[in-house]
């Protein structure tokens, strides 16, 4: 799990990723800007590994994800899914590679289809996929409840008739299906009560082990991403501040807003507790259609200097493995060369 | 669904007593001579022999029971006997013979049917009469309306805001606020008029049995059917449409595309499946407009339908017909709503009825 990265194959690779929504506005409705909801996000996903992406609600964790598998036609940016690149592929040729990248969606309730029934709906990616039929098929779609640990004897119910973490465990087998390698798991937990989340991510984590499975694993749950991520993207304001192997930046977070996020987790001791030095961000998050001039995160962070007004920082490798946004590690004269 | 069923069967029985007593009331209370028609020399003795002639002599409560008895008892009886020995299925239906009529000899002990005080007929007979003429004319008016309203609603939702969709939805708007009284003039005016394509009247008398008077029946019902089907069009795409956005943003279709299906099973599979629930709904209330008719267009164009029938009838102030007419589109009304519940049941899996 701690091997360095370098020998490591890379299944994902995104790079300047962007995904603007316009905003159109005025009687003639004149497309009068954009809503940024992510702006310029690179990341490398090893085989074999989780990536955990967090940050607050909207900053585009979410839309990330979806942008990652071309469920939405991005605005700029390239991704490499095993090498080969989708950033501009058709929705036709794209279609017949989505067996290899699939998705995990947040609310297990909505995102299935409430007049299909539990077979139909793992069923239907076998159909457009493979040639499996009749008993081959069948046997298929009970092989994948077992693996998630469905009784064989609800195929033919609906939806409505299950638990949240039933309904969960018919997504993640819905997404299995097809023999996937990268999984984009979109909150997965966050519409499950907590005896339920823990029996859903070690679910994940024994098919992770089973099958092979890469997953971007999107979360706010930072203790939940410590438990099962192997490197953590934090992402702030359509922008990732901060990637790190998950013990490094657990222990010693380097970006101003990482810290801040992290000394947010609840502490368990209660002397600690008490002595904890927590950081409290104030304000509000800016727009991301009118992000500041500089760094985005400038108008909250609590060490911002006169640079971070001016120029927006790039990302940099720190320590090995170890990338960082921001002017405070950046060494003086490397600023002046990225930014100039 | 068996039991839900029965159970809404029998909660509609006094539901529909109670309309019947409305209406009743309704026309009771409404002013209006049935006799006010007659010539103005008939002396005022023989004008109250008339309406006691009509059955008008009696107190209120003594002709309502008269109706219900006529229209629950005898007239089913006229229908049985029908259905027994002059209908196509009397050959496997034993013949019976429940219905008394009121000959000149037999005034003793007869059974009287609701009559019309226009025709001195059977209401139910003129009804049986009038019903093809509304059933071609509003019926394929619907089922036009139904084949071209989804389609629409589906592409329009798919196309939010392109040239189609504001296209459709000026058209609807257009369908939804002319009345059919100026869009049927209207046709007239350049269809037949103008371009002498159609006839501007509907000739009831016409016979269908060769490929010419097929094309002719077919040419003179177009306009009825366009005006009409222009209004129901609109209606039924703008309800598809809503119920297609709806569906489409929702996570389940996400879920369809990330599975890497075809962007036909996507639409037709998920979301239209999904969407037809409400609009099933809707058609299903809508049906028994065609059974009431299209009450102005058929006076446009001359269509002697329901609608039509129910017009003269209050102009003429004919009582029972509009009573009877009029509760029997409650009866429409009651039953189709029915139906379209029992529908939702069967189209919605998450609906049960226990």
């Amino acid at each position: 799990m701690f091997d360095a990265p370098a020998d490591r194959k890379t299944l994902v690779e995104v790079r300047d990723l962007k995904m603007h929504f316009p905003i159109y506005a005025g009687l003639l409705r004149r497309h009068v800007g954009d809503v940024k909801a992510v702006d310029g996000v690179s990341f490398d996903i090893f085989d074999g590994e989780t990536l955990g992406l967090v940050g607050e609600s909207g900053c585009g964790k979410s839309t990330c994800g979806r942008a990652v598998l071309r469920l939405y036609d991005i605005t700029a940016g390239t991704i490499r899914i095993e090498g080969e690149d989708i950033s501009t592929m058709g929705q036709e040729t794209l279609r017949k590679k989505r067996p290899t990248m699939q998705m995990v969606f947040q609310d297990p309730q909505a995102s299935l289809n409430p007049r299909m029934t539990l077979a139909g709906i793992i069923g239907e990616p076998l159909d457009e996929h493979t040639g499996l039929k009749g008993s081959a098929r069948r046997d298929r779609i009970y092989e994948l409840m077992d693996a998630v640990g469905l009784n064989r004897d609800f195929a033919n119910r609906y939806p409505h008739e299950f638990s949240g973490g039933q309904r969960q465990r018919i997504g993640i087998a819905r997404a299995l299906a097809l023999h996937p390698k990268f999984i984009v798991c979109d909150e997965p937990i966050a519409a499950l009560d907590v005896s339920i989340q823990a029996q859903v991510v070690n679910l994940l984590e024994d098919l992770q082990d089973k099958f092979g499975l890469t997953y971007l694993f999107i979360s706010h749950d930072l203790s939940m991403v410590r438990h099962i991520a192997d490197r953590v993207a934090v992402m702030y304001l359509g922008k990732v501040v901060e990637v790190a192997a998950r013990e490094g930046l657990y222990a010693d977070p380097k970006h101003p807003y990482t810290q801040a996020l992290l000394s947010a987790v609840p502490e368990p001791d209660p002397v600690l507790h008490d002595t904890a030095e927590r950081v409290i961000l104030t304000g509000d998050v800016p727009s991301p259609s009118n992000p500041p001039q500089g760094c985005n995160f400038c108008t909250r962070c609590p060490q911002v200097f006169d640079i971070c007004r001016l120029k927006d920082p790039q990302s940099r490798e720190i320590e090995p493995g170890r990338h960082v946004a921001c002017h405070l590690h950046n060494e003086p004269q490397a600023a002046g060369e990225t930014a100039a | 669904m068996l039991n839900y069923t029965i159970r809404r069967l029998i909660i509609a029985v006094p539901t529909l007593l109670f309309i019947a007593l409305t209406i009743f009331l309704l026309l009771e209370l409404a002013p209006g001579d049935p006799v006010a028609n007659q010539p103005l020399t008939i002396p005022p003795e023989v004008r109250e022999l008339m309406r006691k002639a009509l059955g008008l002599g009696e107190p209120m409560h003594i002709r309502f029971w008269k109706w219900l008895v006529q229209f629950f008892w005898i007239e089913p009886q006229v229908f049985i006997d029908w259905l027994t020995t002059t209908s196509s299925l009397a050959p496997i239906l034993p013949d019976t013979d429940f219905f008394i009529a009121c000959g000149n000899n037999t005034a003793a002990e007869c059974d009287p049917r609701i009559l019309s005080w226009q025709f001195r007929s059977p209401v139910m007979d003129i009804v049986l009469q009038r019903i093809p003429q509304t059933l071609w004319v509003v019926g394929t008016a619907y089922l036009v309306a139904i084949v071209i309203a989804i389609p629409v609603g589906v592409y329009s939702a798919y196309r939010q805001y392109s040239w189609f969709d504001n296209a459709g939805t000026f058209v609807t708007m257009v369908g939804f606020s002319v009345p059919p009284f100026f869009s049927g003039v209207l046709v007239i005016v350049i269809f037949s008029v103008q371009l002498n394509w159609f006839p501007s009247i509907y000739d009831t008398m016409h016979e269908v049995n060769n490929w010419d008077s097929f094309m002719f029946q077919i040419k003179q019902m177009t306009m009825p059917v366009m005006v009409l089907a222009l209004q129901i069009t609109s209606q039924i795409s703008r309800f598809m449409r809503a119920s297609m956005l709806d569906n489409l943003n929702l996570d389940y279709v996400r879920t369809a595309r990330a599975k890497g299906m075809t962007e036909n099973v996507v639409i037709l599979a998920h979301v239209l499946r999904n969407s037809m629930i409400p609009v099933v709904t809707v058609i299903a209330l809508g049906i028994p407009q065609i059974f009431g008719g299209a009450i102005i267009t058929e006076q446009v164009f001359k269509v002697n339908g329901i609608g039509e029938m129910l017009i003269r009838a209050i102009e003429a102030n004919d009582i029972p017909t509009v009573q009877t007419l009029t509760f029997i589109f409650a009866v429409l009304i009651v039953i189709f709503n029915l139906v379209a519940d029992i529908l939702y049941g069967i189209l919605d899996p998450r609906i049960r009825y226990d």
